[in-house]
């Protein structure tokens, strides 16, 4: 191999390393990991069909939904989610009357504890469901509650 | 001064970690009432939580989650743990803060 050649050679190979590591640098995680198309539905059961692909939910004691009888503020509302089934993946939160019904989504680490706790704003009174999945499996608990000022409006 | 305020707390082996994050969580259906016209949205997205560089929760936010978001959860840790919580908005402003496990 004459020089002129190795040398373009050496260049070619170091500039596709240079876009090779370039590509590992990127992050992990993109801007649009979020499910903006989850969060737009405003149908109850088109909304769970797009977070699992499916709407076959089993509703199981084995989840603990704490929320309120009643909220007498609809801006916030506490919800205390937990669960003794094993091998938890994610957490969803879904309040079937509000203009999209999914509140949000935890996604658990092998490390952490099903057990969630937030607060979440509601319009009106409806249904609170807790989806939890499991070794592939979703399971819920659901519970009503009576809302006496909306959190929705202005 | 950091959005977040954090509390973590270990008993037998597992860490609960209480966060308060300030943010407005506009929902984008509410209306200025003298102008009547739209406020935009605006919320918090995505919120993690590293215990000692290790992701232990990811979590997803819509507009539904309350106005200065409250979020609680437990993970297998000890006494000691360096905790970074952090989150991401709709118009792409992000925070984060650490906290160290008591």
């Amino acid at each position: 191999m004459n020089r002129r050649k190795f040398i373009k050679k050496s260049l070619m190979t170091v500039a596709a390393l240079g876009t090779f590591s370039a590509l590992l640098i990127k992050p992990k995680r993109v801007y649009a990991a979020w499910p903006k198309a989850s969060f737009d539905i405003t149908d109850l059961s088109k909304s769970i069909n797009s977070v699992y692909g499916h709407n076959d939910l089993s509703e199981t004691t084995k989840v603990k939904l704490k929320v309120p009888d009643i909220a007498e503020n609809g801006a916030i509302v506490p919800i205390n989610v937990k669960t003794s089934l094993k091998d938890v993946e994610s957490i969803m939160l879904f309040v079937e009357n509000n203009p999209q019904p999914l509140a949000g989504g935890c996604m658990l680490s092998a490390k952490s504890k099903p057990v969630i706790g937030t607060r979440i704003k509601m319009g009106q009174t409806s249904n609170v469901i807790a989806a939890v999945k499991s070794n592939g499996k979703v399971y819920s608990a659901s519970k009503e509650v009576k809302v006496t000022i909306g959190g929705c409006g202005g | 001064m950091s959005t977040i305020k954090i509390k973590a707390k270990e008993s037998k082996g597992f860490v609960t970690v209480r966060a308060l994050v300030k943010h407005p969580m506009e929902t984008g259906q509410r209306k200025n009432k003298k102008t009547g016209e739209k406020i935009p949205a605006h919320f918090i997205q995505e919120v993690t939580c590293k215990a000692n560089g290790e992701e232990v929760i990811n979590v997803y936010w819509g507009p539904a989650v309350s106005k200065n978001p409250y979020l609680t959860f437990v993970y297998e840790g000890s006494k000691g743990d360096a905790i970074e919580l952090s989150w991401l908005d709709n118009q792409g402003n992000r925070d984060s803060n650490k906290a160290t496990v008591k």
